[in-house]
C-alpha cells in the first residue's frame, strides 16, 4: 500500500511545484510543460532524477520531467555499449512507449470522436 | 495619469473646426476632432439576437430572440454554426422590419475570425452587397457609425448591421484548443457565442443614431491576451472623453453609458480613469461583457467578450431598454483589442480601439430636437 | 495612434494590477496536489499490476504509461479532461495523461481541417515543443557528460 502513498505524495508535490510556476509567473501551461521536461533532463544529467524514480516509482515516472530524464537515461545506456553515436539513437528508444502511444491514441481518438467545445 | 487627456496628453478639448466640412446648403456634420453628427439621424428599425446555450443561461436570457441548444447547431463545424447564427439574426431582423433582402442596400458586418470569413459567408447566403467591417469587438459601433454615414449621406435607404462571434472558433484561433486542460487566469474573458443584427433605415421608427465618435488606436503597453479589459479601458476612456469634448456634453446628458466588453475588471478601471480626468459617470456606466453572464457560477472569470457580446446585448437588452422608455439617450462605446496570435507571440503590445455611437429613443414620427 | 512610452506603460501596468483579482494560489496548489497525486497513484497501480504479471519494473513502465496515455486521450475525446484540467491545473497537465491531452486536444479540434493538415499537423501543436526541448536538453546533458568522461546513466550506482 505504501508504494501508492509515496507515488501520490511525490507526484502530487511535483504538480504543486508546476502549479506555483504557473500561478506566480507569466508562463502559460504549455511553457510550464516544456520547462519541466527540460528540468527533468537536467536533473537526470546531474544524477538527481533516477534516485527519485527508484524511491517514488510512478510518482516520478508519470509526471513530465520523467520524459526528459528517460531520454537522457536511454542515451547514456546506449553510449555504454555503442559509444558517442548512441546520442542519436538511445533517446527515442527510451521514449518510444510514451511517444508512440500518445501519437497512436491521440490519432485514434481524434479520428473517432468529435470535439465537444 | 497626467490629467490633460484620459490616456496621454494629446486630447484636444476645443473642437478643431478646420477639418469640419462646410457646405453652404448643409449644417456642419463634423463636430470637433473625431465626432460626426447626423443631420437626419438614421433609425434602428429592428434588431435581432441569436445566442448560444451559455448566454441563454445568463441574466439577460429573456431579452434574446433565439437561444440555441447546442454550440454546433447541427452544422459540421463551429465556424458554420457561427455563420448560421449571423444568417438567422439577419433574417430575423429583416422579418421584424418587414423588409425583403433585395430592399437592403448594404450589409455592414464583421466577426473575429481571420479575413472576417463568417461575415462574408453569411453575406453570400443573404445575397446583399457587403462591406466587411473589422475592429475586433468594437465592430458593432463601427458598423452602426458607417451605416449612419451612408444613410445620412444619401447613399442608401436601408443598411443591415451585424456582428457575430463564437467561443470555440475564437478560442482556437486566438488562444488554445478548448479541449486542452488548462486553467484560465482570473482576468480572462469568455468569448460570447452569439450574433446580433440591426436594420438601420434613413427613415423609420425606432431609436435613432444621432452622433458617432470614431476612436483612435490606443496602446498602453499591455501584452497579455488574457487581460483584454485592462488593455481596452484606456481606449474607451479616450473615446468617451473626446466624444464629450467634441459634443460639449457631460456624462449627465446620458441616461446610460454602455461599454462593449471591458467586463468587470476593465469597466472598474474605466470608471476610475474617467474620474481622474474629471468625468464622473457614476451608475450610468454599464458593460455588456459584465452583464451577459452571471458573475458567479458560470466560470467565465472577468466576463464576456467578442463581437457577439455587444451585438447581442445591444440588440436584445439595450434596444428593449430604449423602446420601453427606461432610458432615452444612450452612449454606446464598443471596445476592441486589435491583437493577433502573431503580434502576441512576437511580443508586441496590444493596440486597442473604441468607437462610440449615440442612440436616442424617438417616439414614432417625432422629429429630432436640436 | 496613441502609444504609451515605456515609462507610461510601466505606470499603467502598476495601476491596473490593483484591479486584478489575486489568483487562488493555495486552492490551486491543493487541487493540483490531489489531482496530480491521484493520477500518479493510478500509475503506480498499473505498474504494480504489470509487475504482478511477472514483468520487471523496467519492462512494466512502458505499458503502464501507455495505459495512462490511452486514458488521457479517451477522456479528452469524451470532453472530460479539459474539466479535470480546469480544476486540477498543472495536476492534470503535468502527468503523462496531460501530455496525451495536449496531443489529442488540438488534433480533435482541428479534425475538420482534414486528416493531413488537421489531425496530422495539429497533433504536435502543444506537445511538439515538449518533445523537442526534452530531446534537446537530454542530448545536451548526455553530450556534456560524455565530454567530461562521465559515462554511465548517472543513476544510483
Amino acid at each position: 500500500m505504501s508504494s501508492y502513498a509515496v507515488a501520490f505524495v511525490v507526484g502530487g508535490l511535483m504538480c504543486v511545484l508546476a502549479q506555483l510556476v504557473l500561478d506566480l509567473t507569466r508562463l502559460t501551461a504549455a511553457h510550464v510543460m516544456v520547462l519541466f521536461v527540460v528540468l527533468g533532463a537536467v536533473a537526470g544529467g546531474l544524477g538527481l532524477y533516477q534516485p527519485l524514480v527508484e524511491f517514488a516509482g510512478a510518482g516520478a515516472m508519470v509526471p513530465l520531467p520523467s520524459f526528459g530524464n528517460a531520454v537522457f537515461q536511454g542515451i547514456m545506456e546506449d553510449v555504454d555499449t555503442r559509444g558517442f553515436i548512441a546520442v542519436f539513437t538511445g533517446g527515442l528508444t527510451a521514449a518510444a512507449w510514451g511517444i508512440t502511444s500518445a501519437i497512436l491514441f491521440g490519432w485514434l481518438v481524434a479520428a473517432l470522436f468529435n470535439p465537444k467545445g | 495619469m497626467d490629467g490633460r487627456g484620459p490616456v496621454l496628453a494629446e486630447g484636444e478639448a476645443g473642437a478643431d473646426r478646420r477639418t469640419a466640412r462646410r457646405t453652404p446648403q448643409r449644417a456642419p456634420r463634423r463636430l470637433g476632432k473625431q465626432t460626426v453628427i447626423f443631420s437626419h439621424p438614421p433609425a434602428i428599425v429592428s434588431a435581432a439576437s441569436v445566442v448560444g446555450p451559455m448566454e441563454g443561461k445568463g441574466p439577460l436570457a429573456e431579452h434574446f430572440d433565439v437561444v440555441t441548444e447546442n454550440v454546433l447547431m447541427g452544422e459540421k463545424s463551429w465556424e458554420r454554426a457561427e455563420v448560421r447564427m449571423m444568417i438567422e439574426a439577419s433574417e430575423l431582423a429583416l422579418k421584424k422590419a418587414g423588409l425583403q433582402h433585395r430592399q437592403v442596400d448594404w450589409i455592414l458586418a464583421g466577426d473575429l475570425l481571420n479575413q472576417i470569413t463568417c461575415t462574408h459567408m453569411a453575406a453570400r447566403t443573404l445575397d446583399i452587397p457587403a462591406l466587411g467591417q473589422f475592429s475586433a469587438c468594437a465592430t458593432l459601433a463601427q458598423g452602426l457609425a458607417v451605416a449612419g454615414m451612408i444613410l445620412d449621406g444619401g447613399f442608401g435607404r436601408w443598411c443591415l448591421v451585424g456582428c457575430c462571434s463564437h467561443h470555440d472558433t475564437a478560442e482556437r484561433q486566438y488562444r488554445l484548443p478548448t479541449e486542452f486542460a488548462s486553467q484560465r487566469p482570473p482576468t480572462a474573458q469568455w468569448t460570447v457565442t452569439g450574433a446580433g443584427a440591426f436594420v438601420v433605415g434613413a427613415e423609420g421608427d425606432g431609436p435613432v443614431i444621432t452622433h458617432a465618435t470614431l476612436g483612435r488606436v490606443v496602446d498602453m503597453g499591455l501584452k497579455d491576451p488574457y487581460d483584454m479589459g485592462s488593455a481596452m479601458a484606456p481606449a474607451a476612456a479616450d473615446t468617451i472623453w473626446q466624444h464629450l469634448a467634441d459634443t460639449h456634453r457631460r456624462p449627465e446628458d446620458y441616461d446610460l453609458i454602455v461599454t462593449g466588453d471591458l467586463a468587470h475588471i476593465g469597466s472598474a478601471i474605466l470608471v476610475d480613469l474617467l474620474k481622474e480626468n474629471g468625468l464622473d459617470v457614476g451608475d450610468r456606466a454599464l458593460d455588456c461583457g459584465a452583464m451577459i453572464y452571471k458573475q458567479s457560477g458560470q466560470d467565465v472569470h472577468a466576463g464576456g467578450s467578442g463581437c457577439g457580446c455587444s451585438a447581442t446585448v445591444v440588440a436584445g437588452y439595450i434596444m428593449n431598454v430604449l423602446s420601453r422608455g427606461n432610458a432615452r439617450r444612450v452612449l454606446l462605446v464598443c471596445t476592441g483589442s486589435l491583437h493577433s496570435v502573431t503580434t502576441y507571440q512576437q511580443g508586441e503590445t496590444i493596440p486597442c480601439i473604441a468607437h462610440a455611437v449615440v442612440l436616442e429613443a424617438r417616439r414614432p414620427g417625432q422629429e429630432e430636437d436640436r | 495612434m496613441v502609444q504609451a512610452s515605456r515609462e507610461q506603460a510601466r505606470r499603467y501596468q502598476a495601476f491596473v494590477r490593483q484591479y486584478h483579482p489575486p489568483r487562488p494560489v493555495l486552492r490551486n496548489c491543493v487541487l493540483a496536489f490531489l489531482v496530480g497525486g491521484t493520477i500518479c497513484a493510478i500509475g503506480q497501480g498499473l505498474l504494480n499490476l504489470f509487475m504482478v504479471q511477472g514483468l520487471p519494473l523496467k519492462e512494466a513502465t512502458g505499458p503502464a504509461l501507455a495505459v495512462l496515455v490511452a486514458m488521457g486521450a479517451l477522456l479528452t475525446g469524451l470532453g472530460v479532461y479539459d474539466d479535470i484540467g480546469r480544476i486540477g491545473g498543472m495536476g492534470a497537465a503535468l502527468p503523462i495523461s496531460g501530455f496525451a491531452n495536449a496531443i489529442t486536444a488540438p488534433a480533435l479540434e482541428f479534425k475538420r481541417e482534414g486528416y493531413v493538415f488537421g489531425i496530422g499537423q495539429r497533433l504536435f501543436q502543444i506537445a511538439g515543443p515538449v518533445v523537442v526541448y526534452g530531446m534537446v536538453a537530454a542530448v545536451a546533458m548526455a553530450t556534456i557528460r560524455i565530454v567530461l568522461g562521465l559515462t554511465g546513466t548517472g543513476g544510483a550506482p
